[in-house]
């Protein structure tokens, strides 16, 4: 499923194992808020954003158009793209009004087998 | 020397109470829509709570045994998200006056789409209005039931190609019928009533702002483009909103103490064409026999544009 | 002290609500229960009571405020009757999905159409698989009583479901009988304090309601829910004890009246029960041995009590006011014949009476007592029998 195994999956036991009836929380509640986060939507997409740190103005245009609160964020600022969410929609492209952009669609065969630094060069055509 | 903070910055440094890792189309605009609006509550320093109608958002972020909600979130039913917030709000006020909590800090916040608002939860919502409980209502209109796969709703425009208004040899129109106006209905109830876009992002947070800050119910009519549904590359979810706004077949107003405000005015005023075109569901105006359609959809557009600007003259 | 006062059903349930004085109630007016959101509305303004009384545009924003509220965290009620309930029915399923304890007097009324506003069990009946505990009540003071002891059955740990104390519409609604009020501050002390599992308003800790279940979860859910619902049958017999210690009156489950040495048992619930105890009576007179067992808690069922009290009879009557329309028997012969399926060969007959308000009396419950007697002879008797209908 997720890849990170750093935490328990909703629903599930110690082991991984789906809990049975008598285990389960009453009321169908989910009581552990936001437990989404480690459920990957990132292996949805065929493009991912690469952003180019150099040209960026931290305008935060990107973030608040991200539908999958996908853009990395430290202290308030602009600070890159979690993979793990990006469902690589491109809205964050399309935004971003920098020229040229601070951030660019790369095909995801493409991309996936890169470093980060690497993608930034075949990305922004970078020495 | 830590970087100056702009006005987004600052709102970036909330904690976001709709997590990633939810199942929305990619480039849905119900996220980017409940993120700026939640993120302007945390802004504010409110704590919201939330209560959701069926659809598209609610699925998504409310699958057993995941939640997206980093808030208290409730959902109920298709029809009742009003009703229920009004069941939390005077929880909260009779806890509140009874002594048994203490925290003027909690906003309420019921969201629907335009089946859950303008069609099936009329009802609720115009209920839950009229007695005047505390709550903010957002309606995410895509402008069709989404969630079940594109039928028309009475939010749906006239000349849209749903699935339950075809388009087809015999009928080159699509829906007949004209869109309900639920800002006006919900400024008839003496509310606070406005309608925004996620392009126009500043005046959203504004009128956000504002409906938190009435000592009673408000209504904030959003129009949130669906990539599924209108059929259009899910990178223009922003860029359709905008156009909608500037080719005036979403205005951008509000109602207050029932009298009106334009509150954005396109300075070239775009054809409707550059909206229209370029969605699936519209695909059917750019034939021969779509002509006449496209020009009644002109001629709607101007007359609502031009009725709201003579009405806001008027003093209404 | 408690006293003795000559008042209506509605209004022995409105005082029970005051006394109670839920943090929220959410109703809306429909025949015969409006007069319990009337009098709750007055003793507010009047100042006997402090609850937040929303006065929603339909029963189904009343049930909808209702699951709302309770979510917060905090004691909620409702009332309603006939279709109200039946406007109800998608959320009730969703207030006992939630096990949000809410409790809620339904003064039971025909549902349409056509149209008809009097005493029947079409609308409680068509919501008993809705998981919310239904309990029946034969006279004012046992509603009076049954909606105090409901608060704490539907707020017990192990049951955390919502409750249905029923009367029969104006049988019990509008008829003027004297029983007993209990003291406000007893029935307060009795009731306890509500200290809710999960709340919306406690913002520290935020929890999601109603998630929806996909196939691999919405099974393990229903099957977690019914656990909660049969748990009610220990607490209410725990509660309903309690009761009895501190009031002098309580109920069980069942009610066993002359059936211990019965051969000929009439089953019912109710209203009904007053003219079938004085039939039983009047035949017991002319020697027949005759019993009744009145059905108290009818979700979740009390079948073991019911085996117990019915496994002696040589034939059994049940009375049923309603029509299952289609199934073989009304609801509640079906499972009295299901609890006995197994433990007794008798014939098991049922009965339909009242509907819309129609009249049963004690002439009628004697000659199913006289038809029970050719039955239990092992003469033929139609399973199925219609009191007071014209052919
Ligand atoms: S591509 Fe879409 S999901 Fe990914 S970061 Fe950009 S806006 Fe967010
Ligand atoms: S939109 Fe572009 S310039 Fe603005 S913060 Fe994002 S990447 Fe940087």
């Amino acid at each position: 499923m997720s890849g990170k195994n750093d935490f328990i999956i909703p629903g599930c036991d110690k082991n991984g194992n789906l809990l049975g009836w008598r285990s389960i929380e009453i009321g169908g509640m989910v009581t552990e808020a936001g437990n989404s986060r480690t459920y990957e939507t990132g292996s949805w997409r065929n493009e991912q954003p690469v952003w180019n740190a150099d040209t960026c103005i931290d305008c935060m245009m990107c973030w608040l158009g991200c539908p999958d609160t996908a853009i990395i964020t430290k202290e308030g600022h602009m600070a890159g793209i979690d993979y793990f969410k990006c469902k690589g929609c491109g809205i964050c492209v399309e935004q971003c009004p920098t020229d040229p952009k601070s951030l660019t669609m790369l095909p995801e065969e493409e991309a996936k087998d890169l470093s980060l630094e690497e993608k930034i060069k075949t990305a922004f055509n970078k020495e | 020397m830590a970087k100056k903070l702009s006005f987004l910055n600052k709102l970036a440094l909330n904690k976001e109470s709709l997590e990633g890792g939810h199942r929305l189309c990619p480039g849905c605009g119900h996220s980017i829509i409940i993120r700026m609006v939640l993120n302007t509550a945390l802004q504010e320093g409110y704590q919201p709570v939330m209560s959701n109608a069926t659809g598209c958002l609610e699925v998504c972020t409310g699958l057993y045994p995941y939640s997206s909600w980093n808030i208290p979130w409730i959902h109920n039913a298709f029809e009742n998200a009003a009703a229920t917030i009004s069941g939390a709000e005077a929880m909260y006020r009779s806890l509140s006056r009874r002594g048994k909590l203490d925290n003027d800090k909690i906003v309420f916040i019921a969201f629907g789409s335009d089946g859950g608002t303008y069609d099936i939860g009329l009802q609720a919502l115009s209920g839950a209005a009229e007695r005047g409980h505390r709550f903010l209502y957002v309606c995410d209109d895509n402008e069709a039931y989404q969630n079940t796969g594109n039928q028309r709703s009475s939010a749906t425009p006239y000349g849209t190609r749903t699935t339950t208004s075809a388009v087809g040899a015999i009928d080159p129109i699509g829906k007949k019928q004209k869109r309900k106006e639920i800002v006006e209905i919900m400024g008839a109830h003496g509310i606070y009533a406005a309608q925004a876009s996620p392009s126009h992002w500043m005046d959203l947070i504004k009128k956000v702002k504002k409906g938190l800050k009435q000592n009673g119910p408000a209504y904030l009519n959003v129009i949130q483009p669906c990539t599924t549904g209108w059929g259009y590359d899910p990178k223009d979810t922003i860029n359709y909103a905008k156009l909608a706004v500037e080719t005036c077949i979403w205005p951008l107003y509000e109602i207050e103490n029932r009298r009106s405000k334009v509150n954005v005015k396109p300075k070239n005023k775009l054809p409707v064409e550059a909206y229209l075109k370029g969605q699936k569901r519209y695909a059917h105006l750019f034939t021969p026999q779509g002509k006449e359609t496209l020009e009644r959809i002109q001629k709607l557009t101007d007359e609502r544009w031009e009725f709201l600007l003579e009405r806001e003259k008027a003093g209404f | 002290m408690s006293k003795r006062v000559a008042l209506s059903g509605n209004e022995a349930a409105a005082h029970a609500i005051r006394q109670i004085n839920p943090d929220v109630i959410a109703a809306f007016p429909i025949t015969p229960s409006t007069p319990i959101p009337m009098n709750v509305s007055q003793f507010i303004a009047d100042g006997k009571m402090t609850t937040e009384f929303v006065t929603v545009e339909s029963e189904h924003s009343a049930i909808s405020a209702c699951v709302g509220a309770s979510a917060s965290g905090g004691r909620v009620m409702t009332a309603t009757s006939a279709n109200g309930l039946a406007l109800m029915f998608e959320i009730l399923y969703i207030a006992s999905g939630m096990r949000l304890p809410i409790v809620a007097p339904v003064v039971a009324r025909a549902l349409s159409g056509p149209l008809n506003i009097h005493g029947d069990f079409s609308d409680v009946y068509g919501v008993r698989e809705s998981g919310w505990v239904e309990l029946f009540c034969q006279d004012s003071q046992e509603f009076y009583d049954t909606i105090i002891q409901g608060v704490r059955i539907a707020e017990t740990e192990s049951v955390l479901t919502p409750v249905m104390p029923i009367a029969d519409g104006f049988d019990i609604s509008h008829t003027v009988e004297n029983w007993y009020m209990e003291d406000d501050e007893a029935v307060k002390e009795f009731i306890g304090e509500y200290h809710p599992k999960f709340s919306l308003l406690d913002t520290k800790h935020p929890v999601t309601f109603g998630a929806w279940a996909p196939p691999d979860w919405y099974y393990e859910n229903r099957r977690n829910q019914l656990e909660g619902l049969l748990s009610a049958y220990e607490a209410t017999k725990k509660i309903d004890q309690e009761f009895g210690e501190k009031f002098g009156r309580s109920y069980g489950v069942i009610e066993k009246y002359r059936s211990d040495d019965a051969e000929l048992i009439v089953v019912g619930m109710g209203a009904v029960s007053g003219t079938i105890k004085d039939a039983v009576d009047q035949m017991r007179e002319n020697g027949v041995s005759a019993g009744f067992v009145r059905v108290k808690l009818f979700r979740p069922f009390p079948y073991k009590d019911v085996i117990d009290a019915l496994k002696g009879a040589k034939a059994i009557g049940v009375f049923d006011r309603c029509i299952s329309a289609g199934a073989q028997t009304a609801a509640l012969c079906t499972d009295v014949r299901s609890a006995m399926y197994g433990n007794s060969t008798v014939p098991i007959i049922n009965y339909t009476y009242g509907l819309g308000g129609r009249d049963t009396t004690v002439e009628h419950v004697k000659e199913v007592i006289e038809q029970l007697k050719d039955a239990a002879e092992g003469k033929t008797v139609s399973p199925v029998n219609y009191i007071n209908l014209r052919a």
